[in-house]
Order: structure tokens, then sequence, then C-alpha cells
């Protein structure tokens, strides 16, 4: 296990959901993972809209937050699937086709810069499952949960799961055993890996498709009691979230693993930024 | 009457060569289930076989200007269950950065490409989000591009010297 990880904050859970980036500093700490800072990242730069406009921009700007990392000697850490699938797939590219490496460097030299390679990507919730382990973080709840929490996986933590290699796409656990660490029980629900909705520029372009794809999720999860919804993106999770004041019906609370984590680990209500939110969580 | 069209293989090869992944275009048998598989589709008039075979015969003006270009969520779901292992989800970005070269681009779209110009962020920073930020105990500024005057320079280099001001305008083809 990498000793010490750079933590990628990404735009939603700083700018949009501050209580992501505080539960994720400090249950990192309670399970005593290094993590330091990547000053002056900028946005990943964000799969569905800026990859749509131009790839080339969006390689560079992936390659330049690779290189922050490359710097500090760790791995980069995401707590987004966002920033997780372009910054891994950036990799992937320049790992893979040598003229994309070459085109990403020519930009890079004009601020100084150079993509050698070195630092991995690594998704928060793949720590937690592979490096941590369940049984470490089981040793760490010390107010065990009793909600039915409808996990969202999102689409980009695991899939293209050709070149990511981290769980099955059509039958994931990774997060459900996560989610059950903390005594609470994931159930299971109608198109569970289905979309949230928001992604490939959607959300922005047309608000009306996004909302009727995130509705349906919601009504699958109602309709079997599901109490929490448990995202590990801010971007799903703002989905779910803003997407409740303008469907009648809905009221299910939206929670990232981290701020679940934080819970469980007996840390502060207070201290989660619950107050960010939307819809109260008043579980 | 059916409509005849005629195909036009020099678009389609453009699109094989736009970036990796583009080179899986003609591999698509056209079975649908990436249709099938599309969580948009589902719920609005896009149809990922109908695209690729537009894509394949290389119709420009069926692809380009359309709405349903730009109703793929990019969750990958068509391409972990393509029986031809297709790239679906790198040719809907292929054919967008065309598109938006081509001066197909939304005013909402635009508008991120502006602020992430500006503050290296595809969403704004709001003043009241500062101040939860600091009553949470965090800093009011997260170590990013938004507290670092150098780190925002060399974004907004990057992003000059791939010309990412003038894609926007449609002006660079």
């Amino acid at each position: 296990m990498s000793a010490k990880f750079a933590l990628f904050l990404g735009c939603v859970a700083p700018y949009r959901y501050p209580g992501i980036e505080k539960a994720t500093r400090d249950v990192f700490k309670a399970l005593d993972v290094e993590l330091v800072e990547l000053e002056g990242a900028g946005c990943c730069p964000a799969p569905g809209v800026i990859r749509s406009f131009d790839q080339a921009t969006w390689l560079a700007l992936a390659a330049r937050n690779l290189v922050l990392a490359e710097k500090k000697g760790a791995d980069i850490m995401t707590i987004c699937n966002g920033c997780y699938g372009s910054l891994f797939e950036a990799n992937y590219v320049m790992q893979h086709h040598p003229e994309k490496l070459k085109e990403a460097n020519e930009i890079l030299a004009k601020v100084g810069m150079k993509y050698n390679g070195t630092a991995k990507v690594r998704h928060f919730a793949e720590v937690l499952y592979k490096d941590i382990g369940i049984e470490k973080i089981k040793a760490q709840v010390k107010n065990p949960l009793n909600y039915n929490v409808a996990v969202h996986y999102g689409c980009h933590f695991i899939k293209p799961s050709r070149v990511k290699h981290l769980d099955d796409s059509e039958r994931p656990h990774i997060l459900d055993d996560l989610v059950e660490a903390t005594g609470a029980k994931s159930i299971n629900y109608k198109d569970k890996i289905m979309c949230c909705g928001a992604g490939g520029g959607v959300r922005s372009r047309s608000s009306a498709t996004a909302l009727k794809m995130t509705e349906e999720k919601l009504k699958n999860i109602k309709m079997v009691g599901g109490q929490l919804i448990l995202d590990v993106c801010p971007f799903c999770h703002l989905q779910y979230d803003r997407s409740q004041k303008d469907l009648p019906g809905f009221d299910i609370p939206v929670i990232h693993l981290s701020q679940l984590y934080g819970m469980a680990f007996g840390m502060p209500r207070e201290s989660l930024g619950l107050e960010a939110h939307e819809v109260k969580f008043n579980l | 009457m059916a409509k005849i069209v005629e195909p036009n293989p020099e678009f389609a090869k453009i699109i094989q060569k736009g970036w990796p992944g583009g080179e899986t275009l003609m591999a698509c048998y056209q079975c649908g289930t990436c249709t099938a598989s599309c969580p948009s589709g589902r719920l609005t008039a896009f149809r990922t076989r109908q695209l690729i075979r537009r894509a394949q015969l290389g119709l420009k003006d069926e692809i380009l200007p359309t709405e349903e270009l730009w109703m793929c969520t990019t969750c990958y779901q068509c391409v972990e269950r393509c029986p031809r292992e297709v790239e679906i989800t790198d040719l809907m970005f292929i054919m967008r950065n065309i598109a938006v070269r081509e001066g197909f681009m939304s005013e909402q779209h635009k508008k991120i490409g502006e602020t992430m110009m500006k503050i290296g962020s595809t969403v704004p920073f709001p003043d009241d989000m500062k101040k939860l930020r600091v009553k949470m105990g965090l800093p009011a500024d997260p170590p990013t591009t938004v507290a670092d005057k150098k780190a925002m320079e060399d974004f907004r280099k990057v992003m000059e010297t791939t010309g990412f001001d003038k894609i926007m305008k449609g002006g660079k083809k």
C-alpha cells in the first residue's frame, strides 16, 4: 500500500458539498492513512463535458493534475467517480498511445511540466476496500448504523471494467460490502447499476432528460423502502439531492460514503456538512 | 417512400481516426444491445445503434446537428455489453468533438467552458460555500486553482495552447 495518497478534491465536493471533503479527511485520519495536499490542482477535467468538447484539452489538463501528484511522489486518490474516470483514463491513454503522450507533453512543456507516468489513480472506495480492508474499517465503527441503504455505484467507478478491473460491472459488491461494514443493510433494487442521469453533459444541456432518469432510480429505491441513498461521487450526489426538490413525493436523504463512515465512526453530525444538502437528513 | 441516403466514407474515416477507440467503429454488426442497455434511450428518442450506423455510413448531417448526440450520459453500459467490443463511448466523444468544432455547441455548455477558463472548475464557487467551509474548520479556499494564482495561470495557459476558446466558438476545424 502506498504510504500516502495525494487527495484530489475535484470541484463539486469542495465547492458544493464541503462535508464530503471534511469527512474524507477525518475518516482517513482515523484509519491512519496520510493524505497530502495537491496544491494548485484544477478540474479533473469533467469527463462528460470537457472531454465531449475537446479531448486534447481534456488530456492535457488531466496530465497537468497527474504531474502534480508525481511531484509529491504519491498516487492520486479521488473522492468522485468523474475525477476518477477522467484521471484514470487520461493516464491509460498516455500509457498506451505514445502519440497522445507526446502531444500532451508538448503542451505541458509550455508550463514547464513533463508527464512521467509514475502516479497511479485510485478511487477512495477502492483504497478503503483493497488497501485498508473491511476488518480495519469495522474496528473503527463506534456507532453501528441501522439503515436500509440504497447503494448507487455510479458509472465511472467500475466502468469501463476492461481497463479498471475493480469489480463485476453487472453485479458489483464492493460498495455493498463497505456499507455493511457499518452495520447498515445494503438493499437490492431494480436497475441498481443504472446511471443517475447527470453525466455526459446531460444535466447541463438537457436537465429534464437527466431528471427523468433520476426519477426512475428514485422510484425503484422508494419501492423497496430505501431510507438513504449512498454514493461515491459528488456529482451523482448533487443530482440525487437537488433533483428531489423538483420531484414531488421524494424525500430520501443522500449521503457520500465518506459521510456515512464519519457517522459510523462516531464523528459529530455537524462535522459532516449535512446542512449543505437539499434533502434534510432526519434519520 | 424510403429515403435513399448517400454514404460518405470520408467522414466515417475522420471519425475512425479521431481518437483512440475510433478504429472500432466498423466492428459493429448492428445487434442493438447498446440501445437495449441505454438508460437515456429508454426515456428519450436517442438510439445508440442507429447513431453508430449513421457513423459507419458517414452521415455527417444526421449526426452533428442532432440533439441525440448529446443524450448519452457516458455511463459505459453499452460498452460493457457490446459483443463486438466497439468503443461506443469513445465514439460519442469523437463525434461530439467534431460537432463542437463545427459550431454545434449549446449555450449551457459554452457557459461551463467559460467557467473553466475563469476559475479552473466546471462549477462556480459562491461565497456562502466559503462561509460553510470555514464553519466546518476547512480553509475558505481549498488548495486548488482558486487558491493559487500561478496554478490558475498555468491551467489557463494549457487551455490557450490547445485553442480551447476558439474551439468552443466553432472556429477551429
